[in-house]
C-alpha cells in the first residue's frame, strides 16, 4: 500500500542532503478510516465466536437426556415479538446514521433512544424467556441441549446488552460535544456493531429457534 | 465504511516534497451511510424474509419438515446478504476492498468450522453405537490399545440414555 518514488540513484548523504529533490520518499496510504476496518476485522472475529457457539448447539441440539424438546419449550409467537423488535431497532438506527448524516442533533438523538428502548425490550423479553425456562426446570444444566441454547442465545443478548451500554454512552457524549467526526466515526462503529447483532439474531431465530420446534 | 480513495497521480507526482494531506474528516460520512430510500428497501425485504420463516413453520406449510429446514436455511441466508447489502452497506469497494476480503476469508472459516464439527459428530455418534465398543476391542491392533484399558463410555453411554440422538 506504499509507493516509492525513487530519485536517480548514486547519491551520497551529503549530495542528497544538497539537492532535497534527490530522495527516496515513501508515501504511506493510510486508510482514512483505519478505525472502522480494524472495527470491522473485530466483528468478523466476533462472528468466529457466534461460529462456534452455533456448532455447538448443532452438534448438541438434539441431545434432550431425557429432559424436554425445543418443540416443547420454544414459545415462537414471543420470538417473533422478539425478533420484530431487533430488526425495528436496525431500522430506527438507521435513520439515526441518516439525520446525523443531515448534521440534526435533536432527532439524531431521539433516533438513537428509540433504538435504545426497542433493544432494552428485547433484552427484556429475553430474561423473561430465560426466567421462564429456568422456572419450568428447563435450565442451563438441565441437557446438552439447553446448554448450548443458553450458551448461544444469552452471548448474544450480552452483546445486545453492551451495545445499549455503548448507545447510552455515545448518547451523553453527543449531548455534550455534538455532531463531531469522531462523535460520527463512533456512530459508524456501533451501527456495525448493532447491524451485526440482527445478521446474528438471523442465524438464531432461524437455526435454534424454528427448526429447532420442527424435528 | 468508506468508498473514498485518494485520487491517483497529480499530488503524489508533481511535488514529491508535498505530503498527501490525509483525508479531510467529514469526507467519508457521505457515501457511507446509505440513503433513506436504501434504509428502506432493505427494511421491507427483511420483513418479508422474516415473516416467510414464521409463516412457514407455525402455519406448517410443508409436510415434511425436513423441506421447511432447507427453506429456512435458504431464506435465513438470503436475509443475511439483505443486511449485510443494505443496512451493513457492503460491497467490494468499502475500504479498498479490505472488508470484502476479511467478510470472505471469515465465511470460509466458518463453513469449514460448522460443515468439520457437524460432519465429525455425525460420524463419531454413528460409530460409537452400542455394541461397536466390543468391536472395537476385538479388532483393535495389537498395541494400539494395552489390553484391559477401559475405553472411553462417555458415547456409548451417552447414546444409550432415553431420549437422546
Amino acid at each position: 500500500m506504499s509507493d516509492l518514488i525513487a530519485s536517480p540513484a548514486g547519491g551520497g548523504a551529503a549530495e542528497l542532503a544538497a539537492n532535497s529533490s534527490e530522495r527516496f520518499y515513501v508515501l504511506e496510504h493510510h486508510p482514512e478510516n483505519g478505525t472502522l476496518l480494524g472495527f470491522w476485522l473485530y466483528l468478523m472475529s466476533d462472528c468466529l465466536v457466534f461460529a462456534c457457539l452455533f456448532a455447538t448447539y448443532a452438534v448438541l441440539g438434539r441431545n434432550y437426556a431425557g429432559g424436554p424438546t425445543g418443540a416443547e419449550l420454544f414459545d415462537l409467537p414471543l420470538v417473533a415479538v422478539n425478533t420484530s423488535l431487533l430488526l425495528l431497532s436496525s431500522i430506527t438506527y438507521g435513520f439515526a446514521m441518516l439525520e446525523m448524516q443531515r448534521q440534526r442533533l435533536r432527532t439524531t438523538l431521539i433516533w438513537l433512544a428509540i433504538t435504545g428502548l426497542l433493544g432494552a425490550c428485547f433484552i427484556g423479553l429475553e430474561l423473561y424467556e430465560f426466567a421462564h425456562l429456568i422456572h419450568e426446570g428447563a435450565g442451563p444444566q438441565r441437557s446438552g441441549f439447553l446448554t448450548a441454547f443458553f450458551s448461544l442465545v444469552a452471548t448474544h443478548g450480552l452483546h445486545v446488552t453492551f451495545g445499549i451500554i455503548w448507545l447510552v454512552v455515545l448518547m451523553v457524549q453527543l449531548g455534550k460535544h455534538g455532531l463531531t467526526s469522531d462523535n460520527g466515526r463512533r456512530l459508524m462503529c456501533l451501527s456495525m456493531f448493532w447491524h451485526f447483532l440482527d445478521v446474528v439474531w438471523i442465524g438464531v431465530f432461524t437455526f435454534v429457534y424454528l427448526m429447532g420446534v420442527l424435528s | 465504511m468508506s468508498g473514498h480513495q485518494h485520487q491517483p497521480g497529480p499530488v503524489r507526482n508533481e511535488h514529491p516534497t508535498i505530503l498527501l494531506p490525509h483525508a479531510s474528516h467529514g469526507h467519508n460520512t457521505e457515501a457511507d451511510h446509505g440513503t433513506l430510500k436504501s434504509y428502506m428497501t432493505g427494511f421491507v425485504l427483511a420483513v418479508i424474509l422474516t415473516a416467510i420463516p414464521f409463516w412457514l413453520v407455525m402455519g406448517k406449510v410443508f409436510t415434511k419438515s425436513s423441506t421447511t429446514g432447507l427453506v429456512l436455511l435458504g431464506l435465513a441466508t438470503v436475509q443475511i446478504v439483505v443486511h449485510m447489502v443494505y443496512f451493513l452497506h457492503m460491497n467490494s469497494r468499502s475500504e479498498g476492498g479490505w472488508s470484502m476480503l476479511a467478510l470472505i476469508f471469515t465465511a470460509v472459516l466458518v463453513f469449514i468450522m460448522l460443515t468439520g464439527s457437524i460432519w465429525v459428530m455425525y460420524h463419531l455418534n454413528n460409530n460409537m453405537m452400542p455394541g461397536m465398543i466390543q468391536d472395537l476391542q476385538q479388532e483393535a491392533v495389537p498395541g494400539s490399545i494395552v489390553p484391559g484399558t477401559p475405553i472411553e463410555p462417555g458415547n456409548h453411554t451417552m447414546n444409550a440414555m432415553p431420549g437422546m440422538k
